[in-house]
């Protein structure tokens, strides 16, 4: 896989450009998976503040509920749960769309065909999981906050204002940097495990299932390592 | 063991009209500890129709990859419109695939395109060869008109039974007219009229194109109707060679396996 990856950084800056494809791609990929992230992000929200709030009353606390979920979300929970979200459904699919091609030899046909199949599938997939999967822990992140907000203005009469004016208040950059450039990571190991076992994909519908099953197995592994790297190195450049 | 004579000499051209546009001498292949080509030999003339027959796993499929650079031999001669296919680079390969349709064995249509964005994709690359004033929805209307299927243009591929999905993926190997087509198994997985359709298109574009063909099968009805050569090939070498009324005619017992009904 590693030199699959070595291979990507070495064509994508070269020409030609399957930008139409690339644009196909962030659609299929972050249009598709926007429904799915927003959903779980607000549940995640509203069962985060539901679960919190009685700990934090017990501590006589719950005015930091903002500061505890917005910090809670933006930095760890937000990029992370997106991201298996996008395992499960982004490198799957990818998996077994590539690996469909390899078995019935829509790859070799393009091949054939004078175009580089590496290039035009490959390529553009994994760089469309780099750049939607930071928007989409944006959108999961922005609405795991409304969720909380929602929470907090029903049960605890506070208002959305003061609600997202204290999450504000308590992040800085040193959390949302770190979470966003985690989450260009993200993106990259989805894409390079979804594209690497579809494109090497052994023969036969067993090989696609499996090839859609074990993306999904190593790209969400891979992600917690990623995680634990990323705010491994952040933790030495901002002190978290 | 040569079963049956050639009817010529297929390693040397005969006469000026008899030019090799494929040459494969000593073609080497293992996959593992498995060999599937061990010394194969083959000569394809312009406008000429040679069938390789031969039983699954025999290593026909993998002789015509490499002929277009799809896997790599492990020894051997493979030369396409004078061009030595192992010695080029990728720019040069590309180039060279122009000239060569490939019709694959279960039509391989891009799913994820229309008939019509199927049709365009060989013309991204090979723009250039079709002269500057080439329109491309005129190539594709080109194209589907040969084998019958214009109406079809702005279809799926799933919405296409498996006769039009060949079809289709015939006109797309037609789209850059080449100078060669191989054709892999074009009437597996046909029903035996949809295969005489397609068995009668590939004469009709033969005769229309000049296209030399290179057709795999195991199909001995297709081998009849299309062959002007028929190559058996058993256990990884030529076996017999010779007109199909020749080869349908040997008393040994390994090609009469293939064509006794």
């Amino acid at each position: 896989m590693a030199a699959f990856a070595g291979r990507f950084f070495r064509v994508v800056f070269q020409p030609p450009y399957e930008f139409r494809e690339f644009i196909r791609q962030c659609y299929q990929i972050g249009n598709r998976s926007l429904l799915l992230v927003v959903v779980t992000g607000f549940i995640i929200g509203l069962v985060l503040t539901l679960q919190s709030r009685p700990t934090l009353i017990e501590f006589g606390a719950l005015s930091w509920m903002p500061n505890m979920v917005g910090i809670s979300i933006v930095r760890e929970i937000g990029p992370v749960i997106t991201a298996l979200i996008c395992a499960g459904r982004i490198a799957s699919g990818i998996g077994a769309e590539l690996g469909s091609m390899r078995v019935t030899e829509q790859i070799d046909a393009m091949e054939v065909s004078g175009t580089n199949p590496f290039k035009f599938l490959v390529t553009t997939r994994i760089l469309a999981t780099i750049l939607m999967l930071p928007l989409l822990v944006l959108f999961a992140d922005a609405i795991a906050l409304f969720g909380s907000a929602l929470v907090e203005n029903i049960k605890g009469a506070m208002s959305f204002r003061l609600y997202f004016n204290t999450v504000f208040d308590a992040l800085s950059y040193g959390d949302l940097v770190p979470a966003t450039v985690k989450s260009f990571f993200f993106g990259f190991v989805i894409g390079l495990v979804g594209c690497y076992k579809g494109y090497y994909c052994k023969k036969g519908t067993a090989g696609v299932g499996k090839a859609a099953n074990t993306a999904v197995v190593l790209a969400s592994l891979l992600l917690f390592f990623v995680d634990f790297m990323t705010v491994f190195i952040a933790d030495i450049f901002y002190d978290l | 063991m040569q079963a049956t004579k050639t009817h010529r000499d297929s390693t040397k051209p005969q006469a000026p009209a008899d030019r090799a546009v494929i040459r494969i001498a000593d073609l080497k292949k293992s996959f593992g500890d498995n060999p599937v080509l061990r010394g194969f030999n083959l000569t394809l003339f312009e406008r000429e129709n040679v069938v390789v027959m031969g039983k699954s796993g025999s290593g026909k499929s993998v002789m015509i990859k490499c002929l277009v650079g799809l896997m790599a031999p492990d020894s051997g001669y493979v030369e396409v419109l004078g061009e030595e296919v192992g010695t080029l680079g990728r720019e040069e390969l590309d180039r060279l695939r122009g000239d060569i349709g490939f019709l694959f064995q279960g039509s391989a249509l891009y799913d994820s395109m229309t008939v019509r964005e199927n049709l365009e994709f060989p013309l991204r690359r090979h723009r250039k060869r079709m002269g500057p004033d080439s329109d491309p929805e005129e190539l594709v209307l080109e194209a589907l008109e040969n084998v019958g299927l214009a109406h079809a243009i702005d279809m799926m591929p799933a919405d296409l039974s498996g006769g039009m999905k060949r079809r289709v993926a015939l006109a797309r190997t037609l789209i850059l007219k080449p100078k060669v087509i191989l054709y892999d198994e074009p009437t597996s997985g046909l029903d035996p009229i949809t295969s005489k359709e397609i068995i009668g298109l590939m004469r009709r574009i033969q005769q229309k194109f000049g296209t030399a063909s290179l057709i795999i099968t195991h199909d001995v009805d297709c081998a009849r109707v299309i062959s002007e050569r028929i190559v058996l090939l058993v256990d990884g070498v030529n076996y017999a060679e010779g007109t199909y009324a020749e080869l349908a005619a040997s008393s040994d017992p390994k090609v009469e396996a293939f064509f006794k009904k």
